[in-house]
């Protein structure tokens, strides 16, 4: 009987059939009721275990959200469901009023428009910073186009105000791979920038990094908030409070608690959660 | 130097000396040999045979099979152990092409049918064969059959994220089902005995040496395209791009690149550089047989590519060639210990050196400066 069920499919007549809706390949992003994302009930397991438990959130435009939570709370899952890496059990995301980003794979999900630092920094280490830049570059994406792909002056100009934004100048020919985590962090951050995106997904960007790089990295997103959304995951109170205008407490895979720094420290389940740790 | 040198070019300067002295090398190579067979009496010392010039013409055409290799192995970390069936599909296109041309003087003399036809009793050509007695079609299949192939078959390969081992797996089950294929009689293709008996290809009589001469001068100026082609290729942003793909594909498909795309582009290139090497390498060899797809020729193709060092394509024509020449010497001297030397040979290359034959050149000239 199972073996029936794609059939039935096909016979129903109030369906609509992904071929006859085609999967919005590269929509515009509208955001026109001032939202730029939106999950809700998203569920997902792993073997039985819930990462994420109805989770519902909404990103407006242009906004800075920061998002904490004790570790296994579900953050990065969030981050994966979001860019396509993990698909959720249940629920719905979408970018903006039109795009599915659960039909989406994750290159369309970031030609759309998603840019992701993920939590250990992850570049090309056998190419060197400035290639680095380069393949992260906005721009066409097709295999033709990249056989004679030549940088012109602008795009070289955009790498190199990259290149200076993030303290790598002198380090733009050695292979990312001989770089240090913070400068790996840079980089990756730099990476991001170079895809203009209009949500940057960034998890935990200042992990290794001294104080002075960290107010840095502070003034960087909060300096690209208002055109950009921002979402930031972070373990690190100071920073959180220093760029936070609203945070997310995550906890078991859903929102515990939203609002200001101080309304969510002030929070007695927040506390509870994190009896123990320092808020 | 403009910063566009740097980025594109930085990787492909380190070893451009390499380069330019392989473009030397291999100029001088198609130059001399052929002129040492012209101009010298067979009783000179200095004067190189046709079986010479047939069996350094059958390197250059194994070379270029390893450089198609090297493409997709060293710069984007697609281990195929089937590729030897792309280079067969070439050289069994060209041999359809010399069968047609034989017509009346096969041993039968049916104008139309290859004498194995006419030995099965078939009375007409199967469809396929249509078409190959015009050297152009012949030509364009050589390409294209093996693009064919690499295109349905990396497709679903590629889309279902097949990787790593089990795709180097399923590469060898392919090649192993075409071998079988390919031997039976019904399949059309001359089955265990294959296509041979060829007599002149374009008009020119296959035995002459001005015919073998043309023939390793066009395998080795195809080796030197094929090189110069690829060198092209990973010297750009899709080069650069493999090179990414080889080492963190899912931070590839996260800034944007459709890593399926690019990886099946670059294997059809690779398997039709591969038919190319196939077509190149049957009228000098004179037959072409079922045993080319065997799974083990494969595996020692990829044994060159390691021995020369992956990752600098004039590494994998090195490789080839050495390789080759130790199993000339082996076969002829030594033939049970070949495939035992051939195991040893990896399992020392894999173990000590990593960046082959090529590697450890380059240490030693660190190591003097
Ligand atoms: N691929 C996976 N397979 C099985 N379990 C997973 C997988 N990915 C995540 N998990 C589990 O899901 C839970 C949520 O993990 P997640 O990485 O999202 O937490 P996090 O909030 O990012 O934590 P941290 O602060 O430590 O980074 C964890 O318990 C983790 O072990
Ligand atoms: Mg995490």
């Amino acid at each position: 009987m199972s073996m029936l069920k794609p059939l039935r499919d096909f016979t129903e007549r109030d369906r609509v059939f992904d071929m006859v809706n085609p999967a919005l390949r590269s929509p515009k992003l509208d955001v026109s009721h001032g939202t730029v994302l939106y999950l809700e009930d998203i569920s997902v397991s792993f073997d039985g275990f819930r990462a994420l438990n109805d989770l519902t959130l909404y990103i407006q435009a242009g906004e800075l959200r920061c998002i904490i939570g004790p570790n296994g709370a579900g953050k990065t899952t969030m981050m994966d469901v979001i860019t396509g890496k993990t698909r959720p059990d249940t629920g719905s995301a979408f970018f903006g009023q039109t795009i599915d980003l659960l039909r989406l794979s994750e290159p369309d999900i970031a030609q759309a428009g998603i840019g992701r630092k993920f939590q250990s920094p992850t570049v090309f280490e056998q190419h060197t910073v400035f290639e680095n830049l380069e393949l992260s570059m906005a721009g066409p994406r097709g295999v033709w186009a990249m056989l004679y792909a030549r940088l012109n002056a602008e795009q070289r100009e955009k790498i190199d105000s990259v290149l200076e934004l993030t303290g790598l100048q002198d380090l733009r020919f050695a292979l990312a791979g001989s770089l240090s985590h913070g400068q790996k962090q840079w980089l990756e951050i730099g990476m991001l920038l170079m895809q203009e995106p209009a949500l940057l997904l960034v998890d935990e960007p200042v992990a290794g990094m001294t104080p002075q790089e960290t107010e840095r990295t502070a003034e960087l997103l909060v300096s690209l908030a208002g055109e950009r959304s921002v979402v930031v995951v972070e373990h690190d109170m100071e920073f959180v409070r220093s760029i936070a205008r609203t945070v997310t407490v995550l906890h078991e895979g859903s929102v515990l608690a939203e609002g200001s720094m101080d309304q969510v420290q002030s929070n007695p389940k927040v506390v509870e959660v994190y009896l123990g740790e320092q808020v | 130097m403009t910063l566009q040198d740097h980025s594109a070019i930085s990787r492909v300067m380190r070893s451009d000396r390499g380069i330019k002295w392989f473009v030397g090398l291999l100029l001088a190579a198609a130059v001399l040999l052929p002129l040492g067979h012209l101009l010298f009496p067979p009783e000179s010392s200095l004067h190189v045979s046709t079986y010479t010039l047939g069996l350094v013409g059958k390197y250059m055409t194994y070379a270029l099979l390893a450089v198609s290799i090297d493409l997709i192995w060293g710069y984007c970390g697609i281990l195929s152990l089937g590729h030897t069936a792309f280079f067969a599909l070439g050289g069994y296109a060209m041999g359809m092409y010399l069968m047609r041309q034989i017509g009346t003087r096969g041993v039968y003399g049916d104008p139309l049918l290859p004498d194995f036809m006419v030995f099965l009793n078939w009375d007409s050509l199967p469809w396929y064969w249509h078409g190959f007695d015009m050297f152009w079609f012949a030509a364009v299949m050589v390409v294209l059959a093996p693009g064919l192939l690499a295109l349905v078959f990396g497709w679903f390969a590629f889309q279902s994220r097949v990787v790593g081992v089990y795709f180097s797996i399923i590469t060898q089950a392919l090649t192993f089902a075409l071998l079988l294929a390919f031997f039976r009689n019904e399949m059309g293709f001359g089955g265990n005995n294959g296509l041979t008996d060829f007599k002149e290809l374009l008009g020119f009589d296959l035995q002459a040496s001005s015919t073998r001469v043309g023939l390793y001068v066009t395998s080795a100026l195809a080796l030197l395209a094929g090189v110069l082609v690829c060198r092209w290729i990973v010297a750009s942003r899709f080069g650069r791009i493999i090179a990414a793909i080889r080492d963190s594909e899912s931070r590839t498909r996260f800034i944007g690149y459709r890593v399926e795309h690019y990886k099946l582009w670059l294997f059809c290139f690779s398997a039709m550089l591969a038919g190319i090497a196939g077509a190149l390498y049957v009228p000098q060899v004179g037959i072409i047989n079922p045993g080319e797809f065997a799974p083990i020729n494969s595996i020692e193709a990829v044994v060159w590519v390691a021995v020369g060092g992956r990752g600098t394509l004039y590494g994998a024509v090195v490789g080839a060639i050495l390789v080759n020449y130790a199993k000339s010497y082996f076969t002829m001297a030594w033939p049970e210990a070949w495939l035992y030397a051939l195991g040893v040979l990896f399992v020392l290359v894999t173990l000590f050196l990593p960046k082959g034959v090529l590697g450890l050149l380059q240490r030693f000239k660190r190591a003097e400066s």
